[in-house]
């Protein structure tokens, strides 16, 4: 184990600790039954926070997540409430936000603007046009609706995997197989690690940048449909702030803020943390909801520190080796 | 030498200029296969221009460059590693946060059903490096590894990607005196495979026990190009510095001998890969001049004592009493002052004015609780002005309108207006006309004779022969020598930085 992978380890100590805590209490916490809820019930974070840490892992940021993930309830309640089939409509809304991340991705890299800039101006502007197409919530109904919901896949001692859980684990399958396993993986290591040495290293630079952005653009359109079928519904207000839980959830599970460190295995756990949370409260039943962004606040603030930490214990000891000129 | 060996790269009347500056001016080089070429020169030489303009980070506005006979124009970095040029940067330019593996084969490892082959690219990475008498595990991050490993591995890539000219930029400057003889050995092996390297370093001895050949830049021009086998020291240094040992003394301002207890003592006090350790007094009313070529531990010394580099080892005493400086705030609280020698970047804000820069050092010193008044500050920047004769049309002008003297008095201004013992100026006529050039070290006699230690580091010999004391010589990070009395003059402080190191004794 290396001081680059301790972020994930400690997360995971973190969630198996505190898991084991509530099942102290809690003894129901231990059944499949509540394992697949917490999966269902943050599946739309786990899918956002996918995107998330690559475009971390680059060392950008990407705040429009929450406002797609509002566009893409509200496309679809609107176009399927208009005739659309809801396959099309889905299929059609992944390319939309798909080609939005990879505009945001290009006017990053030609236009060399700040990410935090440019998808600034995606979150108001994605916000905007879900208000352009209603300001009402729109129930989603229509049977082929009913029956993705329906779909569900039975795990042993009683609990239930939903199409949601399954999109969550399959999108965090595949993003592990992305980071870990191609050159575009590699390449968004590199850019993260060092943006001029990656160019001199014949990165490609463009291409993998917005490759980056329409990534987590798809992923937050993915992670729409996931929440209106969570809620069956599109709303133009919904989601607000969901890119701060899922930079909250990433940070959390291990990945260095400035980029080049960190794993999509890493961010499911953080996600987790974050339900687990949400679920004790539930259980409890006497504290406030609120109660889970304090406590997600505390943990941020321990983990920025560990990073710090372990980043300041790298320089001092590279620092040995390296005097100025 | 065997001068029928063929010629690998060839460069003839190479001329690049940028407005106002000609970098290189039709410089010829070449390079035999499998030798090692040195390129040598002090700052503004033009040796990292002719680099650039081979590795194609530049496009030469003139001359021509033959490789293997055929002539070559790249269009940008992968182009010229496509042609069979690698370049090694001293700042290794690879990925700390990938593995070792991962930089060696990065945008080319090997696939399987599509995906990245970690096994084949592992097993790759360790056939590669066991060539280079590197048996480490691979798939460590390379940020975790030595520099010394670093350099290896940034040179097992540029010889894997091109394969016929290895340029190596100053790849020593980080290395301990072991690690350089590692990166010898690898070198020489490369060479011994017909590969051409060209060398460029500070370090004299390092030429001396690697290069085959080595070429003198100065101001852009080519000085010569020597056999080193059939060369001394004291040719290279003079080719260097460009001055014949025989140019008259130029007259040395004779003041009293000063024997008050020194301001500053330092023993034994250095930092490791920095400066090896060293023993200074400096008494009140004393300069102290610092000599030796560019990248031999001047500067270094000067931030160590500043504390913007902490030692790791020996004792500093201010005033009598032992101290330890743990920062420029320290060291500006005991009296000191630094002018550093990159005045645009180091030194001088340039968007604020004259007043401001000048009260700059003096209100840090204060503190922000007691903010210094307009009135003060004013009166404290026309004071200078006046006294130090800085030309400019308002205390309120933006600094950097003035002219490159102006903003060097103002700097100066600054630390004497805190009222230092010790000060230390870096360079203080690099860059500014002659004639100011004679006014500062006019100002540096002046202080002196108020009582100020100065510590004055040059490239200028002539000048420290005009107004040090005493000379301390630097090479290669140590402190070599002392000339003190009849000693200071240009024949003796040549000598001494091109006098016969230790073999490998560097870094």
């Amino acid at each position: 184990m290396t001081s680059r992978n301790l972020p994930f380890f400690a997360t995971l100590v973190v969630f198996v600790v505190a898991w084991a805590l509530c099942a102290a209490q809690f003894p129901a916490m231990l059944s499949t039954r509540v394992a697949a809820n917490l999966i269902t019930d943050n599946a739309y974070l786990g899918v956002a926070a996918v995107g998330m840490t690559f475009v971390i892992l680059s060392g950008g940021i990407d705040l429009s997540v929450g406002s797609v993930i509002a566009f893409t309830g509200v496309f679809l309640a609107v176009t399927v409430r208009a005739g659309l089939d809801p396959i099309a409509a889905i299929l059609l809304v992944l390319v939309i936000t798909t080609a939005f991340g990879a505009v945001m991705g290009a006017m990053i890299h030609y236009l060399e603007t700040p990410a935090f800039i440019v998808t600034l101006a995606g979150m108001f502007f994605a916000r905007g046009v879900c208000f352009l197409m209603t300001t009402d919530s729109i129930p989603i109904d229509h049977p082929t609706w009913d029956a993705l919901l329906s779909v569900s896949w039975k795990i042993p001692t009683g609990g239930r995997l939903t199409l949601i859980a399954g999109i969550m684990i399959a999108a965090t399958l595949v993003g592990i197989v992305l980071a870990h396993l191609t050159r575009f993986g590699t390449y968004v290591y590199a850019l993260g690690g060092n943006r001029t040495s990656a160019e001199l290293m014949g990165v490609p630079i463009a291409r993998t940048t917005i490759a980056i952005y329409a990534l987590s653009g798809a992923l937050s359109g993915l992670a729409g449909l996931v929440f209106a079928l969570y809620t069956s519904a599109g709303y133009s207000l919904a989601a607000t702030g969901v890119e701060l839980d899922t930079i909250a959830a990433v940070v959390i599970g291990g990945t260095l803020l400035t980029g080049g460190v960190g794993t999509v295995a890493g961010t499911f756990v953080g996600v987790m943390i974050q339900g687990l949370i949400q679920t004790y409260i539930i259980f409890d039943g006497t504290l406030s909801s609120w109660w889970t962004k304090i406590a997600v606040g505390g943990l941020l603030f321990v983990f920025i520190l560990l990073q710090r930490v372990l980043v300041h214990l790298a320089g001092r000891s590279r620092d040995r080796l390296v005097p100025a000129t | 030498m065997d001068n029928a060996e063929p010629l690998l790269l060839s460069l003839r009347g190479l001329t690049k200029t940028f407005p106002g500056v000609t970098a290189l001016d039709g410089v010829d080089f070449d390079l035999r296969a499998g030798e090692v070429h040195a390129l040598l020169g002090e700052n503004g030489a033009g040796k990292s221009t002719l680099i650039k303009t081979l590795t194609g980070v530049y496009v030469r506005d003139g001359g021509s460059v033959h490789l293997q006979g055929t002539p070559i124009a790249p269009a940008d970095t992968a182009d010229a590693q496509r042609l069979g040029i690698g370049t090694v940067y001293q700042e290794v330019n690879l990925l700390p946060n990938l593995s070792v593996a991962e930089n060696l084969f990065l945008g080319r490892e090997p696939r399987r059903f599509g995906l990245r082959d970690a096994r084949r690219t592992e097993a790759m990475a360790r056939d590669l490096l066991v060539g280079y008498g590197l048996d480490i595990d691979v798939r460590r991050a390379l940020g975790d590894c030595s520099v010394a490993v670093q350099q290896i591995v940034a040179i097992a890539r540029a010889v894997d990607l091109s394969g016929k000219v290895l340029i190596l930029d100053e790849p020593t400057a980080s290395l301990d005196a072991g690690e350089v003889v590692t990166l010898f050995a690898i070198v020489r092996r490369l060479t011994a495979r017909g590969i051409g390297v060209i060398f460029v370093t500070h370090f004299l001895d390092q030429v001396f026990a690697l290069a085959d050949r080595a070429t003198v830049l100065r101001n852009g021009r080519l000085v010569g190009t020597r056999e080193i086998a059939g060369s001394n020291r004291l040719d290279i240094v003079k080719m260097m510095l460009g001055r014949e040992l025989e140019t008259e003394t130029m007259k040395r301002h004779r003041r009293q001998v000063v024997d008050a207890p020194p301001v500053v003592s330092a023993r034994g006090l250095g930092r490791r890969a920095y400066v090896q350790p060293f023993d200074l007094d400096i008494r009140p009313g004393e300069a102290i001049g610092v000599a030796g070529l560019l990248g031999s531990g001047r500067t270094e010394t000067a931030k160590l004592l500043f504390g913007i580099k902490q030692a790791d080892r020996g004792a500093l005493a201010v005033g009598g009493k032992p101290v330890r400086i743990s920062s420029p705030r320290a060291a500006a609280a005991l009296g000191f002052g630094f002018c550093p020698e990159d005045r645009k970047t180091e030194g001088i804000v340039g968007d604020l004015s004259v007043r401001e820069n000048i009260a700059l050092a003096l209100q840090a010193r204060r503190g922000w609780l007691r903010p210094l008044g307009r009135t003060e500050s004013r009166a404290l920047a026309d004071r200078f002005i006046r006294a130090l004769d800085i030309r400019t049309s308002d205390a309120e002008k933006p600094i950097r309108l003035l002219s490159g003297g102006n903003q060097q008095k103002a700097l100066l201004a600054r630390w004497l207006a805190t009222e230092p013992r010790f000060l230390i100026l870096d360079e203080p006529t690099r860059g500014i006309d002659v004639g100011a050039h004679a006014e500062i070290i006019r100002l540096i006699e002046r202080l002196c004779d108020d009582g100020l230690a100065l510590m004055v580091i040059s490239s200028e010999i002539e000048e420290i022969v005009a107004y040090a004391d005493r000379v301390v010589v630097l090479r290669d990070r140590s402190h070599v020598r002392t000339l003190e009395g009849e000693a200071v003059n240009v024949n003796d402080i040549v000598r001494a930085i091109a006098a016969e190191a230790v073999p490998g004794a560097a870094a």
